[in-house]
């Protein structure tokens, strides 16, 4: 009897290793004799305990982390294929408080199954939503997805259903759905565990998606800086279809939907979901105004569904178990659950997936075992580049959409990056407008000239010239970016500079140290 | 000669192309207007001769939306809407000034001036230099940054000249070469700050696919390309006052 040993091939692993350490673990086991079977699953999310072994024990799967190549004897000699103790071990898994606090209901695969295996995801309720969703009309199916409250998780919180149902009610003589997997915010990584850990959720979804608004085609996008999720879902692509879970008459329904993988060319703005359509058609990454809405006329002039990895891969599981079942997490008009990345200066980051109403305190101590370095906790952006920075004040606002929106910030793709009172914030609000700048698409003039601009400026306050007009013009400058230009990412780009002057004035040489004025 | 040359461009110019729908009224600026199904509210402005100031639209193109500065304000709607690419709605009321617009295209306009050269504003005569005027914005507060005043002027083609320093990025001379002429000779090249119009592989307009036809000329409004006939004794770029 062979004992089963998981090393995950996933990116933050593999970083850190994780193939060597599966090599090892294999002539380790053929040098002792040692009938061992050696999964390469998915990631828990625990990124410091990366290249995190597990091994399937009688008594359930048990833990040791991080393991390197020079472990691998010693593990062996400890008897880990048994569940050994040794100074690596957290024992079981599922006990393990980090995972067992989480709900993790679009990550519950991830981690566990072999990411490849159609038999695992099947034996582990894969196919259940796509099952009962071909059984039921379409419009049916759309109406589950409203019920369940969904929300875009790509960070614009549009109502999933809601857009579906657009999709849907539109004539044409073909749809799509198109998958934004172009997961480009710093400090955001869902996306990719998904692709990476769960293919066929993804999949999964998609067809959902497809047979629920009538589209028979759809395209992931995502990015040439994403090798091994590509690989994992080609495969995975190819597999489903050859199992008729993909392609023409899906499961004997009549039913057909059929995907593949599109990649992008290294452009944050093809995040931008008119700006992906544009990349699919082939042409140059840039902004379409809206509208018309991609919902009615999106890839190649038809009615497209536009969602997020995430959104697409929840929808299986809202099928599944019902909306009501999903609508039940959360709280006010944040429904259901969000994997929040949790990135930066902390001791124990990784992939939390949590209801919303969690705050950011009890993620960033609970989960993220406050800062690496041990000093005190400055600043916190949610919501990747483009999102608001918080002070530490702030760290008992719960992760709900309009929370966030009445401080002036975003949840966006739920990234979480944290830093230490060693941050320079006029250093991060230059930053953002640097990102801009690089990542402008160029279209709109606020965006194309004003990026620039302001990282002119805000360089210019740093440097202590003309603090006071070029402060004024820097808000002036936010003001137009923010309320006239084309798209998000020039409308977002004053937030984390805006949110940086708000509770950091003193970083930039200004007057009234909110710092201090907030602590009464 | 400026005056006679203008006089030639002083038909109407709607924004956007002419559409064929069934009639929609709206109101803008209180004046009620009717456009057919499918027009945006820039040409409907235009049509109530309420018309908004503009620079990436010509009604020779199709809408755009990258300038910024035909924003207006639509009731029931939020923040300001490009009235380029917002189509007219039955009912619909559309404000085309007020002391907010006025401010984005102020800022907007700053923006250009700060990447214009300085000494080509006094005499100029192009759209470009009319919007100007008409928002009312001089000088801008961005004091010496980062611009394209030191690209090269392009003058291999015989018929006309193409100057980056004043050019604008609205894309006119590329929708053109690929609505109007269909020859697809220009593009954007680069993103962000560093976008600029090029032609065919970023090679001289002699020697790219352009076929001279003048389309992009018509088109740009900055006299960014130009026709070099209107420059007695070669094109020489205005000394800015403070350089």
């Amino acid at each position: 009897m062979s004992v089963t040993v998981f090393v995950p091939r996933d990116s933050f692993a593999m970083a850190l290793g994780a193939d060597r350490v599966a090599q090892a673990i294999a002539v380790e086991a053929a040098a002792r004799g040692l009938a061992v079977r050696v999964v390469r699953n998915g990631s828990r999310g625990m990124a410091w305990l990366e290249p995190f072994v597990e091994v399937q024990t009688p008594a359930g799967r048990t833990g040791y982390g991080p393991v390197s190549v020079r472990d691998v004897e010693s593990l062996f000699a400890a008897g880990f294929l048994q569940g050994g103790a040794h100074p690596l071990a957290h024992g079981a898994v599922d006990a393990m408080p980090w995972l067992a606090r989480q709900e993790r209901l679009t990550y519950a695969r991830v981690g566990v199954t072999d990411p490849l295996s159609l038999d695992d995801y099947l034996a582990h309720d894969g196919f259940r939503g796509l099952r009962r969703a071909l059984g039921m009309a379409p419009g049916a199916v759309v109406e589950e997805v409203v019920a369940s409250g969904l929300r875009g998780r790509g960070g614009a919180a549009f109502p999933t259903g809601i857009k579906w149902r657009t999709v849907a009610g539109a004539e044409a003589p073909r749809k799509y759905i198109a998958c934004n997997a172009d997961e480009g915010d710093s400090g955001t990584y869902s996306d990719r565990m998904i692709m990476e850990g769960d293919p066929y959720v993804l999949i999964e979804g998609m067809a959902i998606a497809g047979y629920a608004v009538g589209a028979t085609y759809g395209y992931i996008y995502t990015r040439s800086e994403y090798p091994l999720a590509i690989a994992t879902l080609e495969e995975a692509i190819r597999r489903a279809r050859a199992a008729g879970w993909l392609g023409a008459d899906i499961q004997g329904s009549g039913v057909s939907f059929d995907l593949e993988v599109r990649m992008g060319a290294g452009a944050y703005i093809c995040g931008e979901e008119t700006a992906m359509l544009e990349s699919l058609e082939g042409k140059r990454g840039q902004i379409r105004p809206k509208p018309p809405l991609p919902a009615l006329k999106g890839l190649f002039g038809m009615p497209t569904v536009v969602n997020n990895v995430i959104s697409l891969a929840t929808v299986p599981i809202i099928l599944d178990r019902g909306g009501a079942f999903y609508a039940e997490f959360g709280m006010g008009r944040s429904r259901g659950t969000l994997p929040i990345q949790l990135a930066g200066n902390l001791r124990t980051p990784g992939l939390v997936e949590k209801a919303f109403g969690v705050t950011l305190r009890e993620l960033v101590e609970d989960w993220g075992g406050g800062t690496a370095s041990g000093r005190p906790v400055r600043a916190v952006q949610v919501g990747g580049p483009l999102g608001a920075y918080f002070d530490a004040s702030l760290l008992d606002l719960p992760l709900d959409y309009e929370a966030f929106a009445k401080e002036q910030g975003i949840v966006g793709h739920g990234g979480i990056v944290v830093f230490d009172d060693t941050v320079d914030m006029a250093e991060q609000a230059r930053y953002a407008m640097e990102f801009c700048a690089i990542e402008s698409c160029g279209k709109c003039t606020p965006c194309r000239i004003g990026s620039t601009r302001g990282r002119e400026l805000i360089e210019r306050i740093i440097r202590g010239e003309d603090v006071a007009a070029s402060h004024a013009q820097l808000l002036a400058l936010c003001d137009v970016m923010e309320h006239a230009s084309l798209c998000a990412l020039g409308g977002m780009a004053p937030l984390p500079v805006l949110s940086a002057l708000r509770f950091f004035p003193g970083d930039f040489g200004l007057a009234g140290d909110r710092e201090v004025a907030h602590v009464g | 000669m400026w005056a006679e040359v203008r006089g030639l461009r002083d038909d109407v110019d709607f924004g956007t192309p002419p559409r064929s729908g069934a009639p929609v009224t709206l109101t803008i600026d209180g004046v009620e207007v009717t456009v057919p199904a499918g027009s945006s509210v820039m040409l409907a402005a235009a049509e109530a001769r309420r018309a908004v100031p503009k620079l990436c639209a010509t009604d020779m193109v199709e809408a755009f939306g990258s300038c910024r500065v035909c924003l207006v304000e639509i009731e029931g709607r939020r923040g300001f809407p490009a009235s380029c690419t917002t189509l007219v709605e039955p009912g619909m009321v559309v404000r085309t000034e007020s002391p907010r617009l006025q401010q984005l295209r102020s800022g907007v306009m700053e923006l250009y001036l700060s990447d214009f050269p300085a000494g080509e504003l006094p005499d100029g005569w192009s759209e470009f230099h009319e919007t100007v005027r008409r928002i009312g914005v001089t000088t801008h507060g961005y004091g010496a940054g980062a611009t394209h005043h030191d690209l090269p002027v392009d003058a291999s083609n015989p018929y006309f000249l193409f100057d980056p320093a004043k050019c604008i990025v609205c894309s006119r001379c590329v929708r053109a070469c690929e609505e109007v002429q269909g020859t697809f000779a220009l593009t954007i090249d680069g993103r962000g700050f560093d976008s600029k119009v090029a032609a065919s592989q970023d090679e001289p307009f002699f020697d790219s696919e352009c076929v001279s036809c003048g389309a992009c000329v018509q088109a740009c409004p900055s006299h960014a390309l130009v026709e070099k006939s209107l420059f007695d004794g070669g094109y020489v770029r205005a000394e800015s006052p403070e350089a």
